[in-house]
């Protein structure tokens, strides 16, 4: 039997991560949604760099962002006393950049789909923007949520090269599934790689399977 | 109530006095949508100045923009824009627990009765019709308590039988529940049917506003009606059904017509029939031997001759009500025709069709 332990810290990882950056996401993309301003671009490239950066040199930039010398990293330890890297708060912070696109992009696309005849219509009913927001736009886009919660979910598992700049390789704290295949392979402990990785693998197919699967269903609740 | 409007690229200055049903008439494109779309706040970079019952809505020149769901008013619009994520239920509710003018003395029981929906309640939205996604479209706005109703070619996705079965409800609703209704169509028969008063809207310009039969006679306006659909609104009350010869008969003052039978009528219905000034033939003695079986006894009012055609408008009178015909002008030198003249106006039953009669009642 395998150490479950990577495993609850990815899944731990994950769900925070997920969380998080559902509270973050939606009023980035509903932003990118709606506005008209130029810096639009530049804010949409920002958000898409993680797709096509090494994750080790977002880890590089992240680490020498959180680092004890730096201010924010300086800042956490006046605040909580404890280092922002090597630590599972550091992996979260990291994984927020790292997974950013997965959870705006799905959402961005989702808003705009829906385009501004429900709000208006909604508008004219008396809700403001904010009600019809939650009470009309959210709803209506709730194949976006999911498919970009999924996303966000998977691609959080599977990350490695962040975790591995910013966090290092802790048992029980910062040691993710990713990290301990790489572990297992390094010491020849082939077997109980091919267990996790197995896992991952089907894992990230059925997490697929599922999206595409949601995404086909056209009469799901949006009509 | 007033309006006062004024914008920008639709040179528009309406203030009057709104009760009833205005319809807002015109060619596509010619502005009418925007101007609803204005008066709702959906039009944030409109210049000029929208004021309603004593109160700013907007004005461009201080910057001042009453946001769209602060205003007092509901918006049907042409594609019914339900809620999909929320059944029928849940798109009334959706309206009514947002209303804040409860000071208007109607509830939801009125408002499901008066569109017929309670059988429509527990629907899915997509599970409706073209005619009953209007119908909850506009049991929806009306649950907002608005104090001007604004319709945005509610008819125009839907057909010819469809059309029939929600104009009473879109006619009847307004005045039932007591709200000014401004109303954008671009068919001639729809407006005809319901409104009280017309606003032509041509390329941004007010060209006429008034009662709707007087403005449906101005020979001046049929430019914009369409010529050969310029006519009269005769007001009718259903006299009987001819089951042997297919005929609807329908009393006008003391007089009848008759026109192939609209099943949907009942003796007593009071109806309004549009009868096109084309369709009009004048004779100055009661026919005989003649295929035409409505022959009408009426006085001439006006007689305008169109210089440089061939063409005459003949305004007559029949028992109170206004019937225009169209004809030659070599026939109004024929005829003699002038102001108080007493003439019988023919008019042949197979030119109505069901476009040409809306009941006035919702059954």
């Amino acid at each position: 039997m395998p150490d479950l332990g990577p495993l609850w810290v990815s899944l731990q990882l994950a769900f925070v991560t997920t969380l998080v950056l559902l509270l973050l996401g939606t009023p980035l993309a509903w932003w990118l949604a709606c506005t008209r301003s130029r810096v639009k671009p530049l804010v949409e490239a920002v958000t898409a760099l993680p797709l096509v950066l090494p994750p080790t040199v977002m880890g590089f930039y992240l680490l020498v962002f959180m680092a004890p010398n730096s201010w924010l990293g300086g800042l956490w330890i006046e605040v909580t006393g404890d280092t922002l890297t090597f630590s599972f708060t550091g992996l979260v912070v990291a994984s927020l950049f790292y997974s950013l696109p997965f959870m705006v992009q799905p959402l961005q696309s989702a808003f705009e789909s829906l385009g501004r005849a429900p709000l208006e219509a909604a508008a004219s009913l008396r809700a403001g923007p904010f009600d019809a927001f939650w009470t009309v736009a959210v709803p209506q886009s709730i194949r976006g949520y999911l498919t970009a919660s999924v996303l966000t979910f998977a691609h959080t598992i599977g990350e490695f090269g962040v975790v591995l700049m910013v966090g290092g390789n802790i048992p029980g704290k910062t040691r993710v599934i990713a990290i301990d295949i790489y572990e297992q392979v390094e010491t020849l402990n082939y077997g109980k790689a091919h267990l996790l990785s197995a896992g991952l693998l089907l894992f990230s197919f059925a997490v697929l399977v599922f999206v595409y699967m949601v995404n086909r269903r056209a009469g799901f609740r949006t009509g | 109530m007033r309006l006062r409007f004024d914008a920008f690229s639709l040179q528009v200055t309406l203030d009057r006095a709104l009760t009833g049903i205005t319809a807002l008439f015109g060619p596509s494109g010619g502005g009418k949508s925007s101007l609803l779309r204005i008066l709702a706040g959906l039009e944030r970079r409109a210049e000029g100045r929208v004021a309603f019952d004593g109160s700013l809505w907007s004005d461009s020149s201080e910057g001042y923009h009453l946001a769209a769901h602060r205003r007092p008013v509901g918006m049907v619009f042409q594609d019914a824009r339900l809620f999909a994520h929320l059944n029928v239920a849940g798109n009334l509710r959706f309206a009514e627990r947002r209303s804040r003018h409860r000071e208007i003395v109607y509830g939801w029981e009125e408002v499901v009765q008066a569109l017929d929906l309670s059988a429509l309640l527990g629907r899915a939205v997509t599970a409706l019709s073209g005619g009953e996604r209007q119908r909850v479209a506009l049991a929806r706005t009306l649950l907002t308590r608005p104090r001007l109703l604004l319709l945005d070619e509610p008819l125009s996705a839907l057909d010819l039988g469809r059309k029939a079965d929600i104009l009473p409800y879109l006619e009847a609703v307004p005045r039932r529940f007591g709200i000014p209704t401004l109303y954008v169509s671009h068919a001639l028969d729809e407006v005809a049917q319901i409104a009280d008063e017309v606003v032509v809207l041509v390329e941004g310009l007010v060209k006429a506003a008034g009662p709707i039969a007087q403005i449906m006679e101005r020979p001046n306006l049929q430019a914009y009606m369409g010529r050969f659909e310029a006519g009269s609104l005769i007001e009718a009350v259903v006299s009987g059904q001819d089951t042997r010869f297919n005929l609807t008969e329908l009393r006008v003052g003391a007089q009848i017509l008759a026109m192939p039978m609209v099943s949907f009528l009942n003796p007593g219905d009071p109806v309004r029939l549009r009868v096109r000034a084309r369709d009009v033939a004048l004779a100055t003695a009661q026919p005989s031997g003649l295929s035409i079986r409505n022959a009408l006894r009426g006085k001439v009012l006006a007689v305008v001759e169109e210089e440089e055609t061939a063409f005459a408008e003949v305004l007559l009178d029949i028992g109170g009500s206004h019937l225009q015909a169209r004809i030659t002008r070599a026939s109004v030198a024929d005829l003699g025709l002038k102001p108080g003249l007493s003439v019988f106006a023919l008019i042949k039953s197979t030119t109505f069709d069901r476009r040409a009669i809306a009941r006035r009642q919702i059954p």
